[in-house]
């Protein structure tokens, strides 16, 4: 362990365009742009379905489906059927991280309180409107809960980019490994890579969590705190809008 | 005005919600629809808005049917509060007021404006504006509810059991409130309850369903109360109905007789030789009343009244109202025998003692009433 550390803190590891920034730099590139990706896909897609009903199936479906495949084999299947490159891990990346974000989103706007949105519905805003206006306003924490929950993920298995010889912090656990037991770059090297992971996802949920403070409305914290127990108490009043245009 | 012909809702199941349903609802008037669950009322309310669409038959409002508006703009005109208010959380309070003059095309500035006016109306303190609805209280809640819905001032309002989830207190108070409010703006109001107390307190005008979706009753609640249509009307409206109906007599005519008062803070010998039939009300400077004493009370005082040991007093009825809150003969009545001393207390507008009535006056003043013709049946 102690050789781990000073593998970490060696100099001559924080520069250059092999140096841990740079890896941090890619590593949160494969990140963010997996993120991305898959919030434009599961985010539209959990509303559309959680506003409308219709679908729901999908949801559970796709979540646990795509769960359930190895990323490691789909990653290699996925070069096999392409070419070694960042697209086919993205590809993977991006599955691994749509159900959190599906499943967060569907449920966010289930969770909605059915009287907050017969309101909005009997006050004479048009179906869009209550999704966009009312539905993902109060939705946004367990929106956000489920991008956070694929972030982590990602960052954790975007490690899989070096197997396919591309950068990112996975880097220095395939070299660490290749380079054998007795090499100083070897397991000290690994570990290091490893420990740099995790610290790295700490600081993105850390960065995450404030990001979640200050978009959501203190109304909706409020009441995600408050409204726990009375959500139990509340029936649901299983009220039918018949005309949401 | 709002017609509803014929109207029947049946869902796809085969449950029938609404069954042929005739009606009218005035203009300027709170119009009740009350009834056992299950009896079609809030399905009948909702379907005003077109919030659900009938299966047969036709709605007029104000002589066009509804079907020919585009749901969202029929709505826009038409204010709409709901039993647990259905604040938006992630709005203050202001902009869930100000919610549906914005979507008419208001501006920002002259909506939060209108909101603030509103919720000055509803009687919620200013600091109110910026809080978040769960923030609230349920009566608070409640009333910004009201407020949202008059917002966009639209003549007609619909109100499903809005009162129903709060505490008896709170209730009264907001019933009084929309009668107040009722009384200054004048609006088309249908409101549903399955409380027929609350029907009766608030409404012009009653209409009874009977479970099954069937109007059973359509009347004043006076008329509701002396002549129910049928067996189910009349064991819905409850047993002590004939009680309940001297709510709607006032108690102008029941002749107020002095009743012995002594001051709080007063010599004990004096309050003794005060008493009638062995009582006397307790007054403050103001004349208020605070309690009463009898001569046993008095007995474990030493030597001044001791507005700490009265004997609790019944209900109070106000007579002599220039603010037209006069006591009703059931006010009166039910003060004569929540009295201990068989003697209700009369106050005047400021809660002034002003005499007393017994049971028996009442029981007269109704008769008399009765011979005179105010008293229907």
């Amino acid at each position: 362990m102690n050789a781990a550390f000073a593998w970490l803190f060696d100099p001559e590891h924080w520069s250059g365009p092999t140096g841990i920034p740079a890896r941090i730099l890619e590593h949160l590139g494969y990140t963010s742009l997996s993120v991305l990706f898959a919030a434009a896909i599961a985010v539209p897609l959990g509303a559309v379905i959680g506003h409308t009903g219709r679908g729901t199936f999908l949801v559970a479906g796709l979540s646990n489906g795509l769960r359930a495949l190895p990323e490691l084999g789909l990653l290699t299947l996925l070069v096999l059927l392409t070419y070694v490159g960042l697209l086919p891990v993205v590809i993977s990346l991006v599955i691994l991280a749509v159900p959190p974000i599906l499943a967060g989103t569907y449920s966010g706007i289930r969770n909605v309180d059915r009287a907050v949105v017969d309101a909005a519905h009997g006050m004479g805003m048009r179906s869009s409107t209550v999704l966009l206006r009312v539905e993902l306003p109060n939705a946004l924490p367990l929106v956000l809960g489920g991008i956070r929950a694929a972030t982590l993920q990602v960052i954790a298995t975007a490690t899989i980019a070096a197997y396919v010889s591309l950068g990112g912090l996975g880097r220095f656990v395939i070299d660490g490994n290749n380079a054998g037991p007795g090499s100083p770059d070897g397991y000290p090297q690994m570990a290091a890579g490893a420990i740099v992971v995790a610290v790295l996802a700490l600081v993105v949920e850390g960065a995450l969590a404030l990001v979640e403070r200050a978009v959501v409305s203190p109304g909706v914290r409020d009441a995600a705190r408050a409204g726990r127990s009375a959500r139990m108490r509340r029936r649901p009043t299983g009220d039918v809008v018949e005309n949401p245009i | 005005m709002i017609e509803f012909r014929d109207v029947t809702k049946q869902y796809p199941d085969g449950t029938v919600a609404v069954d042929g349903l005739d009606l009218t609802v005035e203009d300027g008037k709170i119009t009740v629809f009350v009834g056992p669950s299950g009896c079609g009322k809030t399905t009948s309310l909702r379907m005003i808005n077109r919030m659900i669409d009938p299966t047969g038959g036709s709605i007029l409002l104000d002589g066009k049917d509804i079907r020919e508006s585009d749901p969202p703009l029929l709505r826009r005109g038409i204010g709409y509060v709901i039993q647990h208010a259905g604040l938006f959380p992630h709005r203050t309070v202001l902009d869930n007021v100000a919610t549906v003059p914005l979507l008419t095309g208001a501006g920002k500035r002259a909506a939060r404006a209108r909101a603030a006016e509103l919720l000055e109306l509803v009687g919620l303190p200013q600091e109110v504006a910026r809080r978040y609805p769960p923030q609230l209280s349920g009566g608070q809640q409640q009333r910004v509810g009201v407020a949202r819905a008059l917002a966009a001032d639209p003549p007609v309002l619909l109100m499903d059991e809005p009162f129903s989830a709060v505490d008896p207190v709170v209730r009264d108070d907001l019933q009084q409130q929309l009668l107040r409010l009722q009384s200054e703006l004048d609006k088309t109001i249908v409101f549903v309850t399955h409380d027929i107390d609350e029907a009766i307190k608030i409404g012009d005008r009653v209409a009874v369903f009977r479970v099954g979706g069937r109007l059973a009753q359509y009347d004043t609640p006076s008329a509701l109360l002396a002549k129910p249509a049928d067996d189910f009307v009349s064991s819905f409206v409850g047993r002590d109905r004939g009680y309940r109906a001297l709510g709607f007599l006032t108690a102008t005519g029941v002749p107020v007789a002095p009743v012995a008062t002594v001051p709080a803070g007063g010599e004990v010998a004096r309050a003794r030789e005060a008493l009638v039939d062995g009582w006397a009300v307790v007054v403050d400077e103001e004349r208020r009343p605070l309690g009463w004493v009898s001569a046993e009370t008095l007995s474990q005082m030493d030597g001044s009244v001791d507005a700490e040991q009265l004997v609790s007093g019944g209900s109070l009825f106000e007579v002599d109202s220039t603010a037209g809150t006069a006591g009703s003969l059931r006010n009166a009545l039910d003060a004569a025998l929540s009295s201990p001393a068989a003697v209700g207390i009369a106050v005047d507008g400021r809660g002034a003692v002003v005499g007393g009535v017994t049971a028996q006056t009442v029981l007269a003043a109704l008769a008399d009433a009765r011979r005179s013709g105010e008293v229907p049946g």
